[in-house]
């Protein structure tokens, strides 16, 4: 280590043999550090958890554009739509083929009393072109009435409670006092609105949700014909069919604003963004106390070294030196440690917390941003003073 | 060059605290220091000499009359000349300062460094020469933490010398060091006076040292009140470098 900073900096690595001399008070500093990207490795893997949550349920669907209310944010709230705004959409150029989409939501009996939320997607007899393989293969199970795609990663129930179904054993539960029957399987996994998902006929969706109606559906998703560009169609669908009662976006343009809605208007998102920013300045105050702290201790060597003629960029490189050692040393444990904690959170709640390249290097790298400007805010101290006054 | 006055003061003042406190503590201060020779500040107790001394030396910024250091004048100057100024400058303060986590060797290289890269290998060995020269070359490798307080002062003493400074600046370089060993340092001074034209500006209350003085100057209450240049007998030398 001495040796490799050494050929690094050119001189004796002074920040690095400082650091090591006490050995405790270095635990303690990269103990501080990863605490500090512990902390900011949790919120950010919850507000990605919430992300990818939210993001998650479009990938149900293969479609290009879709048409919901005016004032719906999200799959699931705001006004339902009129399927005559399918026809309308059906005459415009361009579009192919499309289906409406009901959406609802049902509580599952568990073991032991407590239920959980089934966010409940169902669509009519066209619809197997809307959606993935795996459920579209699965499509001509729904057809008989009170039959349902149960998702196997729901929480609360163990995906071992679903090896029958998965052999072909079909199983019925009750919800609303009507009995359904699980036919299939999906994978989807609670998020931060449900506990799971299911995946009936219109037909059946509308037994279990006798207030809805089959001609207002929650959105409507189409399909361009081939070789149209679905950015042309959308902008043709929005001259026809009134603003003021609907929007029509792209299938990924309506994840992304329900992201964005998701994050920066709802409670939730809001908490968890402020989360970062807390461990982010979190992290920055200890790795600032741990280096200030250092260079106070060493003010009357470092005061003789200035009047030997060392001058400020010398003491800031001895001060990025210890920021840089602090940032690789203490990023591993941290990270490690939140690794840990990730697969202790996604056991517990079953969401999906999951550590990302991405977030590795971005932590990483604002660990080794948030060291420097600490240190350099560190060294200030030294700048004016004459050497004397320090002694 | 030589012979000018490697330093000239000329109505040198200097106050502490602003407002009500303000102080002054050094009072029109004239002095040409000749170049290759012992001088030796003395005085009572806060008269002034530990601050004369880092006003000469640019460890303290000349604000009233005017220090030429090498022919660069003191008041005024950009911080970039000042730090360019002190490598050309040794240094001995009454504490020894030296590095905690730096062993006695890289903190006498830390005297050499400060000039540059250069050739770690040359380093290590004038490093290591001059330790040798102090007395300490079985101490070499030690931290400052498992030295006595002479040791360390020697160390401190060798890293102000190992870059040849043109002037050393010493405050009570002595004072932990014992008779033996304090007077081995005053005479590699003296030495280096004689073989490099090295001056020495030092503080001391030690008698044994001030009839080995080219120049006695005292101070009272921040005035030099009595200066006086003295004949002193030459020197049996004591080698200084292989070169
Ligand atoms: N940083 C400072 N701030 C305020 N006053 C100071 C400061 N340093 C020194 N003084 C004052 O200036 C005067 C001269 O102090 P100085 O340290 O130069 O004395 P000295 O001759 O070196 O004394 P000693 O022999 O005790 O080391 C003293 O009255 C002292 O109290
Ligand atoms: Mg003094």
């Amino acid at each position: 280590m001495s040796r490799l900073l050494q050929r690094l900096f050119g001189r004796l690595p002074i920040g690095w043999l400082q650091l090591s001399h006490s050995k405790a008070r270095f635990a303690a500093a990269l103990a501080g550090v990863a605490f500090a990207t512990l902390l900011v490795f949790m919120q950010l893997g919850i507000l990605g958890a919430l992300n990818s949550s939210t993001i998650a349920p479009y990938s149900f669907f293969d479609a290009d554009i879709i048409i919901s209310a005016e004032d719906a944010n999200t799959l699931t709230d705001g006004s339902n739509v009129a399927r005559s705004r399918l026809f309308q959409a059906l005459g415009v150029a361009g579009v192919a083929s499309g289906t409406p989409l009901y959406i609802g939501s049902l509580d599952f009996q568990l073991d032991g009393g407590s239920t959980a939320s089934l966010q409940t997607y169902a669509l009519d007899t066209q619809g197997q072109a809307f959606v993935t393989r795996a459920i579209a293969e699965q499509f001509d199970l729904l057809i008989p009435e009170n039959t349902a795609l149960i998702d196997t990663a729901m929480r609360g129930v163990p995906t071992s409670a679903f090896d029958g179904l998965r052999a072909g054993q079909p199983f019925a539960f009750e919800i609303k006092g009507k009995t359904l029957t699980a036919v299939g399987t999906l994978t989807m996994g609670g998020g931060f609105t449900a506990d799971g998902t299911l995946f009936v006929s219109d037909q059946t969706f509308l037994r279990f949700f006798s207030g809805r109606s089959s001609g207002a559906p929650n959105h409507i998703l189409l399909k361009v014909a081939d070789g149209a560009e679905p950015d042309e169609v959308v902008s043709r669908l929005r001259t026809i069919l009134p603003a003021e009662a609907v929007k029509v976006q792209t299938l990924e343009e309506a994840a992304n604003a329900d992201l964005a809605y998701q994050t920066t208007e709802r409670p939730t998102g809001i908490i968890f963004g402020f989360g970062v920013l807390i461990g982010i300045i979190v992290g920055i105050v200890i790795v600032y106390q741990v280096l200030s702290t250092d260079v106070a201790d060493h003010l009357s060597e470092y005061a003789t070294f200035k009047a030997m003629g060392y001058g400020q960029p010398f003491f800031l490189g001895i001060v990025f030196e210890e920021a840089l050692v602090l940032a690789v040393i203490g990023f591993i444990p941290g990270l490690f440690f939140s690794i840990l904690l990730y697969m202790g959170m996604s056991a517990a709640t079953g969401l999906p917390v999951e550590m990302e390249i991405a977030r590795i290097l971005s932590v990483f790298v604002g660990t080794l941003v948030a060291c420097c400007l600490s240190g350099a805010i560190a060294t200030r101290r030294l700048a004016g003073a004459d050497p004397a006054d320090l002694f | 060059m030589t012979d000018a006055a490697p330093i000239i003061t000329s109505g040198l003042d200097h106050f502490f605290g602003t407002g009500e406190a303000r102080k002054q503590a050094i009072w029109d201060v004239n002095l040409e220091i000749a170049p290759g020779k012992l001088t030796v500040l003395m005085g009572p107790s806060g008269s002034g000499k530990t601050t004369l001394l880092t006003l000469m030396g640019c460890l303290r910024d000349v604000k009233d009359g005017s220090v030429r250091l090498l022919g660069i004048e003191l008041n005024g100057a950009p911080e970039k000349q000042l730090v360019a100024l002190r490598r050309k400058l040794g240094f001995i303060f009454q504490a020894h300062n030296l590095h905690e986590s730096l062993t006695a060797t890289q903190n006498v290289m830390m005297g050499l460094q400060v000039h540059g890269r250069g050739d770690p290998v040359k380093q290590l060995a004038a490093a290591h020469h001059i330790l040798g020269l102090v007395g300490l070359a079985d101490r070499r490798d030690y931290l400052p933490g498992n030295l006595s307080g002479g040791q360390k002062q020697r160390v401190a003493i060798a890293r102000a010398l190992v870059s040849n400074p043109k002037i050393v600046f010493a405050d009570e370089p002595t004072a932990a060091l014992d008779k033996v060993s304090g007077r081995n340092v005053v005479e590699m001074l003296k030495a280096l006076g004689v073989q490099r034209n090295t001056t020495t500006v030092m503080v001391t209350h030690d008698n044994r040292i001030l009839e080995m003085a080219d120049r006695i100057i005292t101070l009272e209450e921040g005035r030099v009140v009595k200066d006086v240049v003295q004949p002193t007998k030459p020197l049996q030398l004591v080698e200084l470098t292989k070169s």
